[in-house]
């Protein structure tokens, strides 16, 4: 990767000789004072070398192809009064700034950095602190975003922006950035085609990662960590999710992943980790929920409404409190070869495969789902003797849901 | 009351049973590392049969130890020693021998498979934190009863009895009267009843750290100020306090008037 | 010595000591008799605080006995049914009670003379009734307290036995100790006793030398004497 980085850089750095671009060297002392001056007197594919100081400058806009390149990350401080970079140019890079103190607004939604209709832009190195919105981009494609972070102080859900936003934005690639304390981490909204690998995404108030109306995107080896709730994804279709990990998201109406309305996705060797509810799934169909690893969460899936053609194969369902619960009798989803810890059942025949299947909805969960209260009864010797009674004839679980084939072994 | 204890105590320590129980957690405690090769599983089975069977044997052994100790007891009144050191003495010989039982025959298997090095270290000391706990208040209870009935058969089903009510029956009520009032706000009261029984109390300290992620899926503000924070494991740790301390205070009590 | 003053006791509805009372000066002994049921070991255990009355004031050693239990170290107590915990040893048990009283002992003559050597190691579950006896007179006689009480000193014991702890009763009664003592066996009594107290209904009937006794109820024997006092008209 770093290879392909470099490399990537020196191409730049060759274009920008042999287009005999100059570098604008920028600083305090220096002759040009502040970026908007730069930007002013820069031709086409020039480079605006920003020293270290501090720029109290706002509304920047970039309308022609530039590199803003900081050095030992000079501090812009827009003295929250509106936004402060808007790229509105092709082919701009903007490398190692430290920008902060983004206006808040009702009306209007101010960005550290903002990308309106442009393509094959780069923003790296970037650390935004005292945001409202972090990087948004509008109407734009590929482009990257690689390699930032992005720390806000969010306390309310209405006044408070997202860390990383793609609107009607295509072919974009969202790479090891860092996303803490902005009310979405990333949010999507009809952008398709795009990567997400390797973020970190933590403490936001509401989602980690947010999807709306986007399709064919991937995510992959992702961290969503003590988020309101790790990763929505809604209305959209074929989203591939690989890799990533859901952990600690803990409340009311937490969970490691919500789906709702999607179809066609897959979710392959995901970590569900000690989430309130790991995978929440509200009319979704033909989904594949493949070797995850769902480990001490209070549900490790909760199925709402009509889900159809869901399979669910090869997964590790480890000491969750309730491994799968529905809220109807009815289902249409398989279960197969997953591992469940609790299950009990004998392997005769040494084949690896459990003699008899495994239940994994609880009586339990159907009671808690009605009265929440309830809950305090776990573990209870009482709950369990009715736990029994269920699993030896379902009455209130849907009859057709098991695991014939449950593992004895933890797949590794 | 030191004396006292020493010699019921030795007493314990040479009998069959503190071995057998002994060997069971032994047994139970390699059976489940060993053959299961995983740790956090062990925990949550070790957490039914703690919360299920110590409450269990301490009410039996406690009865069982009364009524066998007769003789004893009656030998120690008439010397020159206080009486609620005769029967403090010999509730923390049966309670000490069961627990120190429960926690070696735990322990060891635990410690031998490398439990310092494994996350799981404050689970299980919580664990066994608890089951002294259910010891300490199960032989309590057994021997209130004891005390209060002299009919040994009588005395035995009354305390089976009791466990079977602390251990199942009342949260069957219990259930079944969240359910009925589900209308209602329950979270003060579920707390409430939870406090009131010793076992659902074991219970709840150990879901606060096997499920917390559950637990704080509800709702109730009260839910969550106890869950949420450490107001939770505080109040139910001193709750455990009084359990144990209540039903050894009125034995003290009892034992100062009966007459033998 | 001892001083009973209005002393009740109940038992559910059972009414057991009805206004007793009994003063027991310094020295000799004294025999309690009475029909079954009489309150003989509620008297006993009163005085010791293993029963506590209902209402009544009772002093041993001239300190009220409620809610104390240092002056137990003044008495040695031989119970009725020689139970003892039955996985001890007999020098466990020995050694047990001299720890827990704390006082000088002289277990080793009492052992020889009653040759409980063999038994030593021995569990007291494995003892017959008459060997354990034996052990419950050892532990009695083996301090030296200023009060003796034995609730029926005599079960189980085989005649060489019988007479040396008549002995054994002589030499502490020489020493100037008090005993109360309880027996069925009215020839023992008759033997060790200096005064009867005899107890009926929950209240001392008699009190008196056994002399006194035979002459208030006119009768030449002793047992007949005992038969005799609980029926009032013999001798009204």
């Amino acid at each position: 990767m770093k290879v392909i980085h470099k490399l990537f850089f020196i191409t730049l750095l060759l274009f920008g000789y042999f287009l005999s671009a100059k570098t604008i060297i920028i600083c305090p002392t220096c002759k040009v004072k502040s970026i908007k001056e730069g930007i002013a007197i820069a031709a086409d594919y020039d480079t605006l070398l920003i020293k270290k100081g501090t720029y109290k400058e706002y509304n920047i806009q970039i309308t022609k192809p530039l590199t803003l390149l900081g050095e030992n990350y000079p501090v812009i401080d827009g003295e929250d009064k509106g936004e402060i970079i808007t790229i509105q140019s092709n082919d701009v890079t903007i490398d190692g700034l430290f920008i902060i103190n983004v206006g808040t607004s009702y009306t209007t939604d101010y960005a550290a950095i903002r990308v309106v209709k442009s393509e094959n832009f780069l923003i790296q190195n970037v650390v935004l602190e005292k945001l409202f919105f972090g990087i948004y981009l509008e109407k734009s494609n590929n482009g990257r975003i690689y390699h930032n972070k992005i720390i806000g102080d969010a306390v309310d859900e209405y006044n408070s922006g997202n860390g990383i936003q793609l609107w009607y934005s295509k072919n974009i690639e969202v790479e090891k950035n860092i996303v803490q304390h902005v009310r979405d981490g990333i949010y999507l909204e009809f952008s398709d085609n795009i990567t997400i690998k390797k973020n970190t995404s933590t403490d936001n108030l509401r989602y980690g990662l947010h999807f709306m109306f986007s399709n064919d995107d991937v995510y992959t080896d992702n961290t969503f960590e003590n988020n309101g709730a790790g990763v929505a994804v809604m209305f959209s279709k074929r989203i591939k999710m690989n890799g990533n990990t859901f952990k600690k998201n803990w409340g009311t109406a937490a969970f490691g992943l919500l789906l709702k309305e999607i179809t066609d996705a897959e979710i392959i060797n995901n970590t569900f980790e000690e989430n309130t509810i790991g995978i929440n799934i509200e009319g979704s169909n033909r989904i594949n929920y493949t070797n995850n690893n769902f480990i001490r969460n209070g549900w490790a899936v909760k199925v709402l409404g009509a889900c159809y053609t869901n399979v669910f194969s090869k997964n590790n369902f480890l000491y969750n409190s309730f491994d799968i619960s529905y809220n109807s009798k009815l289902n249409d989803n398989s279960f197969d070869q997953n591992y469940w810890s609790n299950y009990t059942g004998y392997d005769l025949d040494k084949n690896g495969i459990g003699d008899i299947p495994y239940r994994p909805v609880k009586l339990f969960s159907y009671i808690v789902n009605r009265t929440p209260e309830t809950i305090v009864l776990l573990r209870s010797l009482f709950m369990d003797i009715i736990d029994f009674s269920e699993k030896v004839s379902p009455v209130f679980t849907p009859d057709n849901l098991m695991d014939a084939n449950p593992l004895m072994h933890k797949r590794k | 009351m030191i004396k006292i204890l020493k010699y019921s105590f030795y007493d314990l320590m040479r009998s069959r049973w503190s071995y057998i129980y002994f060997l069971f957690y032994l047994i139970l405690g390699f059976v489940l590392l060993f053959l299961n090769n995983d740790v956090s599983k062990a925990v949550i089975t070790l957490m039914n049969i703690i919360i299920i069977l110590v409450p269990l044997i301490g009410t039996i052994f406690g009865v069982m130890y009364y009524y066998n100790s007769k003789e004893f007891t009656e030998l120690l009144l008439a010397q020159p020693i206080k009486r609620s050191s005769i029967f403090l003495g010999q509730y923390f010989g049966v309670a000490g021998s069961l627990t120190l039982s429960l926690v070696l025959g735990l322990g060891i298997p635990f410690v031998l498979y490398g439990l310092f090095k494994s996350d799981a270290i404050f689970d299980f000391s919580l664990l066994l934190v608890t089951g002294a706990f259910l010891t300490l208040i199960f032989t309590a209870l057994s021997f209130n009863i004891a005390l209060s009935n002299e009919n040994k058969i009588k005395g035995f089903g009354y305390a089976v009895l009791l466990w079977l009510f602390l251990a199942v029956i009342y949260d069957g009520i219990f259930l079944m009267s969240l359910i009925i009032f589900k209308e209602y706000p329950l979270d003060t009261f579920s707390l409430t009843a939870t406090m009131l029984n010793p076992i659902d109390l074991s219970r709840t300290l150990i879901l606060l750290k096997l499920d917390i992620s559950a637990l704080l899926g509800y709702t109730g503000a009260v839910f969550k100020q106890f869950f949420g924070t450490n107001t939770g494991l505080v109040i139910s740790m001193v709750m455990l306090v009084l359990w144990t301390a209540i039903p050894v205070w009125r034995l003290s009590y009892k034992a100062n008037r009966k007459d033998f | 010595m001892i001083k009973i003053e209005l002393l009740h006791k109940k038992f559910g509805k059972n009414q057991v000591l009805t206004g007793l009372d009994l003063h027991i000066q310094k020295g000799g002994i004294f025999a309690i008799l009475g029909p079954n049921g009489s309150g003989k070991t509620t008297l006993i255990k009163t005085i010791l605080g293993m029963v506590v009355p209902n209402t009544g004031n009772i002093s041993v050693l001239g300190e009220p006995i409620k809610n104390k239990w240092k002056y137990r170290q003044e008495i040695e107590y031989l119970p009725q049914i020689a139970n003892f915990p039955g996985n001890l040893k007999v020098k466990e048990l020995i050694r047990m009670i001299k720890d827990l009283r704390q006082k000088s002992s002289e277990e080793e003559k009492l052992i020889q003379l009653f040759a409980l050597e063999p038994y030593l190691d021995k569990k007291l579950a494995t003892l017959s009734g008459g060997t354990k006896q034996k052990v419950n007179i050892v532990l009695t006689f083996m301090f030296d307290s200023p009060l003796i009480i034995l609730d029926e000193p005599t079960t189980g014991l085989d005649p060489l036995a019988l007479i040396r702890l008549k002995e054994l009763i002589q030499v502490e009664k020489e020493k100037g100790k008090t005993i109360l003592v309880t027996s069925h066996i009215m020839q023992f009594v008759e033997e060790v006793a200096d005064e009867i107290v005899y107890l009926l209904e929950g209240k001392i009937y008699f009190k008196g030398s056994i002399q006194e006794l035979m002459t208030k109820t006119k009768q030449t024997d002793f047992e007949h004497a005992i038969a005799a006092i609980a029926t009032p008209t013999i001798y009204d």
